[in-house]
């Protein structure tokens, strides 16, 4: 099963480095990882989105912990966490395609950031979801090329970590 | 008062208690190395190999449950000391290693001797730092030696560019270290440890399994105390060894692939499993689909990651193990009737025990013309002192000793359990007896791997430590060739050591002592003439080549499907 861990680290040099070399070293997945300094410049947020069933999980949450440089594990769901991505998507759009993807882009609330004869450059936000059902749409219109930031995720309600 | 950076990093390492170091001179640090001298109270011994500095490290930690101290220069000096770090970080070992690195303007430029040292050792460090100020060095210091041992030990790395070791700073050493991601779970839940008891006081079939969890919380004597109360029966890891006294009538002895038929009966027929700082390896579980198809488990480890790594677990207890054994032995205290009545209950189980260990002792076959390694390690135990040191290297020798070496008090035995590091053993014995050194150190090595630093007789030489090294000399990589014994056809690929070699003449070559037996009526004279002689020593002998370790559960096989003889 997919799950987002969000973590909360040291902002130092070779924390990012610990953190994904713990995944590689053990073999545990990571679909996309993003990372950001916090509004506490000395800590770092990372959104790890792996898989694995609840031995591995509970596995990757422990190791996680015991990392010197690793100050909080929030594991997310779907019902406590609200994930947000964003791509940039290029595409194709010459004649009949162009008005096409203006109105997947327009059904999306998506923008676009660049224009050319031959393209539209595409900015897309949304739950990792929406952004798949977006390109589902486009691809056959031919993709030029993706970047996808990866998710990043928030706790619902008013409570916050701090940082 | 304002020093150098190199400076200050020794005044820190004193502060820590540091008295020993184990280090080896080069170019990024030389600047320590000069201040070093002006340094009366860190004492320092110069291997002749890093690796065997790392070891010595590991064994002088092991023996006093004190954090080593290594010292290595950058590049290859630093690289050395991987193989030992690696070993200090599968066994839990407590240690500090020190390397030089190229100055910080010149980091990331493939500079003389340079390597990324913390990149390379990541994986195999509970953590590390490089520092960058000099002002930092008391702070990262204490932190180093702080998360070296506490909760579950492991080794730390510092790396300490040679510009640093030179700028200067005040040293200011501080009262207090808060690191905000670390904060080891040291006590154990209350209510658990009432569950646990529960569960304890109404077993049928219960065993102790315990682990080098025991041993590094310096917890023998709650252990030992815990077991009598109750009556379980206890079986040990091999890095368990020495928590539990192997003399007592309670002892199963070592479980696992080379443990004792006995220990691995009671596991695979046991209704509660306590364990306590062990890891359930696959070296003990054997196939874990039919391990302790029975029991209820309750874990005890001070790292949660330990626990439902590889099995599953009815009541885990995160604490430190000491920790835990004192709540649980007050625990029961207060319930003395329940405990009687226990005891009673659990009469059937310690007839089958008692049974299965009158079955198939561990024993070997006794022989006039050719001596058995066996045999060699009862005569060590015999004639040695009860609180002797036994270092061992990885093979068939380790084996042998783990299995007829009776380990009566903890820290007694030094070896590379999770790493299984030949090269490791006389190292080892090294440093513990540079710690203790009118305590008898012995290191029983096979003939292939005291070759692999078999120039730390030279320091022993030098620093005049009394080393009895014995070495089991059956031309073999024994263990390999045991391997293909039994499930390769006798396909000896290239484990046959055939080279006539004269180890008793290699130790006079370097200023030690050496002595040789070849047949069993000169075992016990050669012995006594090692132990009595006042210097480092090597005792060869020729033993049974083609002996092996038995029982035997194989690879993969579940842990009551031994080899018993083949
Ligand atoms: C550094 C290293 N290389 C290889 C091995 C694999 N290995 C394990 S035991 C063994 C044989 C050891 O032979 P020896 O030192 O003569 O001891 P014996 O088994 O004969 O007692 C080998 C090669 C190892 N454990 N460590
Ligand atoms: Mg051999």
């Amino acid at each position: 099963m997919q799950h987002t861990i969000s973590v909360v680290v040291e902002n130092e040099f070779g924390v990012l480095a610990r953190v994904s070399g713990l995944f590689s070293g053990r073999g545990f997945n990571i679909d996309s990882l993003s990372v950001a300094p916090t509004s506490d410049e000395s800590l770092s947020r990372i959104t790890i989105v792996t898989r694995g069933d609840d031995a591995i999980l509970e596995q990757i949450t422990k190791q996680l912990n015991k990392l010197v440089d690793v100050i909080k594990v929030l594991d997310f769901s779907e019902d406590n966490a609200i994930e947000r991505e964003l791509a940039l998507i290029k595409v194709a759009a010459e004649d009949e395609s162009r008005a096409e993807v203006l109105r997947i882009v327009d059904i999306f609330r998506a923008k676009i950031i660049d224009v050319t004869p031959k393209s539209y450059t595409i900015e897309a936000t949304g739950s990792p979801i929406k952004i798949n059902a977006i390109l589902d749409l486009l691809r056959p219109l031919g993709l030029k090329e993706l970047v996808r930031t990866g998710s990043v995720a928030i706790g619902r309600g008013a409570k916050g970590w701090k940082g | 008062m304002k020093m150098n950076g190199a400076r200050i990093l020794l005044e820190s390492l004193k502060r820590e208690g540091v008295d020993l170091v184990f280090g080896y001179p080069g170019g990024t640090v030389i600047n320590l190395y000069d201040e070093l001298m002006n340094v009366r109270e860190i004492r320092h011994i110069l291997p002749r190999h890093e690796q065997g500095g790392t070891h010595a490290a590991d064994g002088y930690a092991r023996a006093t449950g004190k954090v080593g101290v290594a010292i290595a220069t950058s590049g290859p000096g630093a690289t050395n000391t991987i193989t030992g770090i690696a070993n200090a970080y599968m066994d839990s070992i407590p240690m500090v290693i020190v390397t030089g690195q190229v100055p910080t303007p010149l980091i990331g430029n493939d500079a003389f001797q340079e390597v990324d040292i913390i990149g390379i050792t990541r994986p195999i460090t509970k953590h590390s730092f490089l520092i960058r100020h000099a002002k930092d060095i008391p702070t990262i210091v204490r932190k180093a030696f702080y998360i070296a041992r506490s909760g579950r030990p492991g080794p730390v790395l510092i790396d300490f560019p040679k510009d640093v070791q030179i700028s200067q700073a005040e040293f200011k050493w501080p009262e207090t270290i808060e690191i905000r991601g670390y904060k080891p779970n040291l006590e154990g839940h209350q209510k658990q440890v009432e569950k646990a008891v529960e569960m304890l006081l109404v077993a049928r079939r219960p065993v102790m399994y315990v682990g080098g969890g025991v041993i590094l919380a310096n917890a023998a004597t709650e252990l030992t105390e815990l077991a009598r109360t109750l009556q379980f029966p206890v079986t040990t890891t091999l890095m368990g060894l020495g928590a539990f006294p192997e003399s007592d009538p309670l002892a199963l002895k070592m479980l696992g692939m080379h443990g004792a038929y006995a220990a691995n009966m009671a596991m695979t027929h046991s209704d509660l499993i306590l364990a306590v700082g062990a890891r359930f390896d696959d070296r003990v579980t054997g196939k874990i689909a039919t391990f302790a198809p029975h029991a209820k488990i309750i874990h005890i480890d001070v790292d949660p990651t330990s626990i439902r790594k590889n099995v599953r677990v009815d009541l885990p207890i995160v604490g430190d193990t000491k920790d835990v054994l004192v709540k649980m032995i007050d625990c029961l205290k207060g319930q003395t009737e329940k405990v009687a009545a226990q005891h009673s209950a659990m009469e059937a189980w310690h007839e089958d025990i008692s049974g299965w260990k009158a079955k198939h002792p561990i024993s070997y076959k006794q022989s006039t013309s050719v001596i058995k390694p066996q045999y060699v390690i009862q005569k060590l135990r015999e004639l040695s002192e009860d609180d002797a040191i036994m270092a061992t290297d990885v093979g068939q020798h380790q084996m042998w000793t783990a299995q007829f070496f009776e380990f009566n008090q903890p820290r007694t035995l030094l070896t590379s359990g999770g790493l299984g590091t030949m090269g490791f053993g006389l190292p080892a014995a090294m440093g513990a007896q540079a710690a203790y050194p009118k305590r008898q150190v012995i290191c029983v090595c096979g003939d292939g791997g005291v070759q692999m630093n078999m120039q730390e007789l030279a320091t022993m030489v030098q620093h005049r430590l009394p080393v009895k090294i014995v070495v089991l000399n059956n031309n073999f990589l024994g263990m390999v060739r045991q391997w293909q014994e039994l499930f390769f056809d006798k396909r000896y690929s290239q484990t046959c050591l055939e080279l006539p070699m004269d180890f008793a003449k290699i130790a006079e070559a370097y200023g030690a002592k050496g002595l040789k037996a070849d047949k069993p009526s000169e075992v016990e004279q050669v012995i006594k003439e090692g132990f009595a002689h006042d210097g480092p020593v090597i005792m060869e002998f020729k033993i049974a080549r083609e002996e092996k370790v038995l029982p035997m559960v194989p690879a993969g096989a579940s842990l009551n499907e031994m080899v018993l003889n083949a």
